[in-house]
């Protein structure tokens, strides 16, 4: 008689299901002691070549931050990191200064083949410009001729800090400021790399912009700090993706992603995450505490896609401030967890212009013992006429030891506005598993078209080469051998 | 084609078939009736592989070979298939995506690449105009929302695509309107050959006035208590299932 594969079955293979990525790159880096103090702030700022008025930025916020205490509202539950016990700075020992693909090392190369995401067929495919963030510094830049040409900017945070320092100086911390949270200020303090991006005035971008971030060093924290800039009438799309090598120790991340959309501006920032969650005991894996925000001013728009299958631990929101009239923030999420992994994750809609729109569309999947919480604000401020939003949180469990949460929280101070919220929870059945099983579609390949036709909605807001990509992870993610 | 030889199966502790014996040759169209709980669900249930059920003696074979060893799945690929009494909604999934997982699922056993895209949209819409579906129909998410009939046609539709050896229609014209149940039938009628074998598995004969069975087997108690042709059927009708237990 063939196995019965039952859910609680289907539930302990995907706890055996091991990371698909999980492997290190043998590349030297060079990182500093453990351990946090002004004195090692200033080391990371002298390390960059940093004006003064950044240096004095980041003691600011480390001054902040040692005032701070760690938040624990979220509904995740895990040994909070000795902030001493970790190394703030890790660059490679060859920085390289590369003009082409060639002059990479070979084993940044071999890595990212593994990923299935090598850089020239990247280039090639897709005509995407990429900022490759490894640890903390870039090696690698490209498409710049193209970007110049519409004289749009977009390289490494620490270089737009040396040529750019008007915009950086206006912009950063202006949407999350040093004393917004915990880790934002922590961040803000200790970034080491991350990428900046100035769309001018009434340019499209004509390509997708690219980061692959990766941590790579073990026992490095990585603090990446994004800036985008979209000036008025200007357009771009901005994708975010990363893994990370196998490994036992926790690793923290704090990010800070700043986005400012002028008038009739729009950026869709996308984001696919598969850091590693953890082995199937729950041992090892990434902590990702995240700070996300936008502002959008009158007629512009921001749309915020995340599909994030790993970290053992995540924290993150991206949310909307929506300043200018008529402006409209977007969130889609598929947030997908198994074995041990906890998810907080959600967003905010602040509604402050008139005739606001938002739309929040979060799918959730738990598998395993993995615990997914959807936590949501929808805000309209008491001058905000005609503000609407519509926001739909939909889980889909599988086994019977994970767990869906959802938090909507919604203040409305304004009585023309209209908010709408759905909510659903399913569970993949034994008569679904047993329907696609008799047309001939193995369990594990059934779960995979379950699965995606639920995150669809999501899916389908992704850009083409990111929605392929995406829908690989959420197979990988989920899969496991079939009983 | 198909052989099954003193079929006992249970569910839980409940003994449900307590000795089926049925062969059936390729070209043919058995129907099997009974009233409720005489095993006609449990049957089909077996023969695909549904994993509730446990077969404590006896042997079900398909061209000689022994599918109880096999997963629904590969069952599936031997050529099985069922048509569902109530079937299941895959929200997102649509009609088309489905049907193109089922079939490249099969072409990758036997070795094959993936159906082009053009012979997969040419034999889609060949199949759409036999069974009488709307083109619209098949990029709406597999069974969300379907009406009773829509599901049923669905079922056939799928079957036209798969193209299966021993097809078994579980209670297909349960929740049909005359009208529905006669496209049904007819795309039924339109996929017989003398080279697949279908089990029709139904609680009344008006169904059998459609699809006309070579053979009518009553099923209670979880055995078949008599065999005739197709005017078993109307004298069952008649009589009523107490006739007969």
């Amino acid at each position: 008689m063939p196995t019965k594969y039952t859910e609680n079955e289907l539930g302990r293979d995907l706890e055996n299901k091991e990371y698909e990525y999980g492997f290190y790159t043998d590349i030297e880096s060079e990182k500093f002691p453990v351990g946090l103090n002004e004195g090692v702030v200033r080391a990371i700022s002298k390390k960059k070549n940093e004006p003064e008025w950044m240096t004095e930025w980041r003691l600011e916020a480390f001054r902040i931050w040692e005032k701070m205490e760690e938040p624990d509202w979220a509904n995740v539950d895990y040994e909070k990191p000795d902030f001493q016990a970790i190394s703030y700075y890790s660059a490679f020992k060859k920085k390289p200064e590369l003009e082409s693909l060639d002059e990479v090392d070979p084993e940044l190369l071999k890595t990212f083949e593994k990923l299935g995401i090598s850089l020239d067929e990247q280039k090639r495919l897709s005509g995407v410009a990429m900022d490759i963030v490894i640890d903390s510094v870039s090696v690698a830049t490209t498409f710049k001729d193209t970007l110049n040409e519409k004289g749009i900017i977009f390289c490494p945070i620490s270089e737009a800090i040396e040529k750019h320092p008007e915009l950086v100086k206006k912009y950063i911390g202006s949407i999350v400021p040093r004393t917004d949270n915990f880790y934002a200020a922590l961040n803000s303090a200790v970034f080491s790399d991350g990428s900046f991006c100035y769309i001018p005035k009434g340019v499209k971008c004509p390509m997708e912009l690219s980061t692959y971030f990766r941590i790579n060093e073990a026992g490095t924290g990585q603090f990446e700090r994004t800036l985008l800039i979209a000036d008025e009438g200007s357009y771009v799309s901005y994708l975010e993706g990363c893994t990370a090598p196998q490994r036992d120790e926790n690793q923290l991340h704090a990010a800070v992603v700043e986005l400012i959309v002028l008038d009739d501006a729009e950026i869709k920032y996308s984001t696919v995450q598969n850091w590693y969650p953890g082995n199937s005991e729950g041992k090892g894996g990434v902590y990702n505490f995240v700070t996300k925000r936008a502002i959008a001013h009158t007629n512009s728009k921001i749309s915020w896609t995340q599909v994030e299958t790993g970290s053992a631990v995540t924290w993150k929101y991206p949310s909307c401030i929506l300043k200018g009239d008529n402006s409209i923030g977007e969130f889609y999420s598929i947030a997908v967890t198994n074995n041990h992994q906890q998810a907080d994750t959600g967003t905010k809609m602040i509604h402050l212009g008139n005739n606001t729109k938002s739309t929040i569309i979060s799918k959730g999947v738990s598998a395993g013992k993995s615990q997914n919480s959807y936590r949501g604000l929808v805000r309209v401020g008491k001058n905000a006429k005609n503000a609407r939003n519509f926001s739909q949180c939909d889980s889909l469990l599988m086994g019977n030891e994970c767990g869906a949460h959802t938090f909507p929280y919604i203040e409305t101070k304004n009585s023309t506005a209209q908010i709408e919220h759905e909510a659903t929870t399913s569970k993949i059945g034994e008569d679904q598993l047993f329907y696609c099983n008799q047309r001939g579609i193995d369990t594990e390949k059934a779960i995979a078209l379950i699965v995606n036709g639920f995150s669809k909605e999501v899916l389908n807001k992704l850009p083409m080469e990111f929605a392929v990509e995406a829908q690989k992870l959420l197979e990988i993610s989920l899969e496991g051998s079939v009983g | 084609m198909l052989k099954i030889k003193n079929l006992h199966a249970k569910i839980g502790d409940k003994e449900i078939l307590k000795g089926i014996n049925l062969t059936i040759k390729a070209g043919e169209v058995h129907a099997i009736m009974g009233p409720n709980g005489s095993g006609k669900t449990t049957l089909s249930s077996v023969i695909a592989g549904r994993e509730d059920y446990k077969v404590t003696e006896g042997s079900i074979s398909l061209y000689g070979d022994d599918l109880l060893d096999l997963a629904p799945e590969d069952r599936a690929h031997k050529g099985v298939f069922m048509s569902f009494q109530y079937p299941v909604a895959i929200p997102g999934v649509t009609v088309t995506n489905f049907i193109k997982t089922a079939i490249n699922a099969k072409r990758k056993v036997e070795g094959k690449d993936d159906m082009p895209a053009a012979e997969l949209l040419k034999m889609i819409r060949e199949k759409a105009k036999l069974i009488g579906i709307d083109r619209s129909f098949l990029s709406r998410s597999l069974n969300d929302g379907f009406s009773g009939g829509e599901k049923k046609r669905n079922e056939i539709f799928q079957m036209a695509m798969l193209e299966p050896k021993m097809a078994i229609l579980d209670e297909t014209d349960s929740g049909l309107d005359i009208d529905a149940l006669k496209t049904v039938a007819n795309g039924v009628n339109k996929l017989r050959s003398k080279d697949n074998a279908v089990i029709v598995i139904t609680h009344y004969q008006r169904l059998l006035d459609y699809i006309v069975p070579d053979f009518v087997h009553v099923l209670s108690d979880g055995k078949i208590v008599k065999t005739g042709g197709k005017e078993l059927a109307l004298e069952l009708e008649a009589k009523g299932y107490e006739w007969v237990k």
